[in-house]
């Protein structure tokens, strides 16, 4: 075991080195002359985030953007790889699944999410009713890989089945099926991990969101004559809004992204690429970081509008500040 | 990181008043049809929810069974289900004891990796949590030109796919910065560099929204920035902290991609779930011990989370969340 005290050396020093120049920043802050405190504070307070950004993000992205006009020699090529994207079938295939992953993931997870919110709200056991639901959020997708590969096991008809759903499938007279190789359902098998993991976070946040909304206007609702569904639909669902907002929008742009999954489970193939897994394949793998970079400038413009729109909904909220 | 009783005694409070509302005249004033309806509605509700809850836990559930059944028991021709445990009671700690202590050049040998997890996530937290705050002060409560716009850029930056970012950081890390291969020190950054937008929003969000007079009072009392920041606006944001260290925590453990590119792959850095993802990869005769293996990698971060759960609502919401 004494590979540890090496290591949690390092540790040390770099929490310590760290603690050292936070604390020169706070002492630079509070000793700076008065006429210009005000902008000293500000560099300090912001700079390391600032540069850290700058180098880790904003520097590589530009660099991207350069990339994606180039070929796999970096010579300049125009919009080449962008004509490969879209005319070659199997990166049509990969947009194609990327759609259906950005339509299907939110909607199912913030769907049943919400749905089970409502469901236990107020209900006996509710916290470890969450806890169950919310669980997988805790898990990586590495870890989330082996047990839904475990789900999904399939052996031989005839042979006993060792996956769950398999099991299943047999009890009721079905054939054994592959779920990861038969496309295109195996896509929607794909999906259905990443629903697994996104619909705790939904349920916590909706679940706390309609706990927010005042008792008051459901007892109102309720007087007036609603019954359950149009107090969901009228007062509950109006209360909530920004929460499902904020939900739809962090799971679309964690699912545009997902990677690791399709990595794990499938690695791309039988026609379950998405374009964040074949950018990797392309950049990492085949040796075109030009097509690479291409795929990820489409992601960037296709999350582009819902950024805009909550940079919008932030502003709002700033103004009434 | 130990949970205090008091946050459990409000909780306990809320939820006793918010029976003793439910159970107001209004209701038992209702007509007895539509109490019929509502409660049948809500068995409707019940079962659904079971259902749901089942659903999500089976699979891990699975997991963790098989974890405890022996090698012949998951592979091999008199291999079956996990679910024959419970008729054919067969257990054993030998596939835990082979993944994480067992020594040999074919075991996985994840203790060392785990502590790997560990002293990667540690400093990346803190590091995160402590830059995050600093920005999400200036943002909310400086003045300075072009604030907003650079905000709502630092909140765009949260798009930016990692994949693009991994050559050219990586070439800088190695090429100008001639970080030492094989230790943390690359982890470490890229991780923070990675965490600080989304980091930066949420704390942003819970920031904005401490009350003007408070800050305003202890200006008048003499109090710089940074004296409000530390004696101010850390203890009032302790929540939202704690969501950001639970967010944060878990991201990095169960990372994999920022592994791969910067780790080096070797013992001495690699994070636990780049072992569990080789030793899963090969397809063989030691499949048996993924299980066990990915219960090892989840456990910490199932123990902090259930640890923390509950700061974990309470920071996000009381930010920018509310319709």
């Amino acid at each position: 075991m004494d590979f540890i005290g090496g290591k949690l050396l390092q540790v040390v020093i770099a929490v310590a080195a760290f603690a050292a120049v936070i604390g020169i920043i706070m002492l630079l802050v509070d000793r700076a002359p008065k006429s210009i405190k005000d902008k000293v504070t500000v560099a300090g307070f912001l700079a390391p985030a600032a540069i850290l950004m700058l180098v880790g993000l904003v520097y590589p992205a530009v660099q991207t953007s350069i990339f994606a006009f180039t070929d796999a020699k970096g010579q300049g090529n125009g919009v080449d790889n962008f004509v490969w994207m879209f005319t070659q079938p199997a990166a049509l295939v990969t947009l194609r699944n990327t759609v259906i992953w950005t339509v299907l993931v939110p909607l199912l997870s913030t769907s049943i999410g919400l749905a089970y919110a409502v469901f236990i709200d107020k209900a006996r056991g509710e916290r470890a009713l969450k806890a169950l639901v919310f669980m997988p959020m805790a898990i990586s997708f590495v870890g989330a890989g082996i047990i839904w590969k475990l789900v999904y096991d399939y052996r031989g008809p005839g042979i006993e089945q060792t996956g769950v759903l398999n099991f299943l499938r047999v009890a009721l007279g079905l054939d054994p099926k592959q779920f990861l190789l038969d496309a295109p359902e195996n896509t929607v098998f794909l999906i259905i991990v990443m629903v697994w993991i996104q619909t705790g976070f939904a349920m916590v946040i909706l679940s706390a969101a309609i706990k927010g909304v005042p008792v008051e206007l459901v007892e109102a609702a309720r007087l007036d004559g609603a019954n359950p569904w149009q107090q969901f639909r009228n007062v509950t669902i109006p209360g909530i809004r920004g929460s499902l907002v904020v939900v739809l929008t962090t799971i679309t742009i964690a699912t545009l992204k997902v990677f690791d999954i399709v990595r794990t489970m499938t690695a791309g193939n039988y026609d379950t690429s998405v374009i964040a897994n074949e950018m990797y394949t392309q950049a990492f793998r085949a040796g075109e970081p030009g097509r690479g970079a291409a795929l990820a400038l489409v992601l960037f413009l296709l999350v582009l509008p819902i950024v805009v729109y909550n940079a919008r909904v932030l502003r709002k909220q700033r103004e009434i500040r | 990181m130990t949970a205090t009783p008091a946050p459990k005694e409000a909780a306990k409070a809320a939820g006793t008043a918010r029976r003793a509302r439910t159970s107001d005249p209004a209701e038992d004033a209702q007509p007895i049809m539509r109490r019929v309806k509502t409660k049948l509605t809500s068995k409707w509700a019940t079962s659904a929810a079971i259902l749901i809850a089942v659903v999500w836990s089976v699979p891990t559930f699975g997991l963790f069974v098989s974890s405890f059944r022996p090698a012949a028991k998951q592979i091999g021709p008199r291999s079956d289900g996990w679910w024959n445990a419970f008729t054919d009671w067969d257990f054993t700690f030998k596939n835990y004891v082979d993944v994480t202590v067992s020594a040999g050049s074919q075991s996985p040998n994840l203790s060392q990796y785990f502590v790997n997890s560990i002293a990667i996530v540690i400093p990346v937290t803190i590091f995160v949590l402590v830059l995050a705050s600093m920005a999400a002060y200036i943002f909310a409560w400086g003045k300075f030109r072009g604030r907003d716009g650079l905000f709502i850029f630092v909140f765009a930056l949260q798009i930016i796919p990692l994949q693009m970012s991994l050559i050219p950081l990586l070439q800088l890390f190695t090429q100008v910065l001639h970080l030492p291969p094989g230790s943390y020190a690359q982890l470490w950054i890229a991780h923070t560099m990675f965490g600080l937008p989304l980091g930066i929003f949420l704390l942003h969000n819970f920031i904005s929204e401490i009350p003007g007079e408070v800050i305003e009072a202890a200006r008048v009392d003499g109090a710089g920035h940074s004296t409000i920041f530390w004696r101010i606006i850390l203890p009032l944001s302790v929540p939202a902290l704690a969501s950001l260290a639970i967010f944060q925590f878990l991201w990095v453990w169960n990372d994999l991609l920022v592994a791969l590119v910067f780790s080096g792959g070797t013992a001495d850095v690699a994070p636990i779930t780049q072992r569990l993802a080789e030793i899963s990869g090969t397809r063989g005769s030691r499949d048996y011990l993924n299980p066990a293996a990915a219960f090892v990698s989840i456990i910490i971060p199932l123990l902090v989370f259930f640890g923390l759960q509950r700061y974990f609502v309470r920071g996000l919401l009381s930010g920018g969340l509310k319709g």
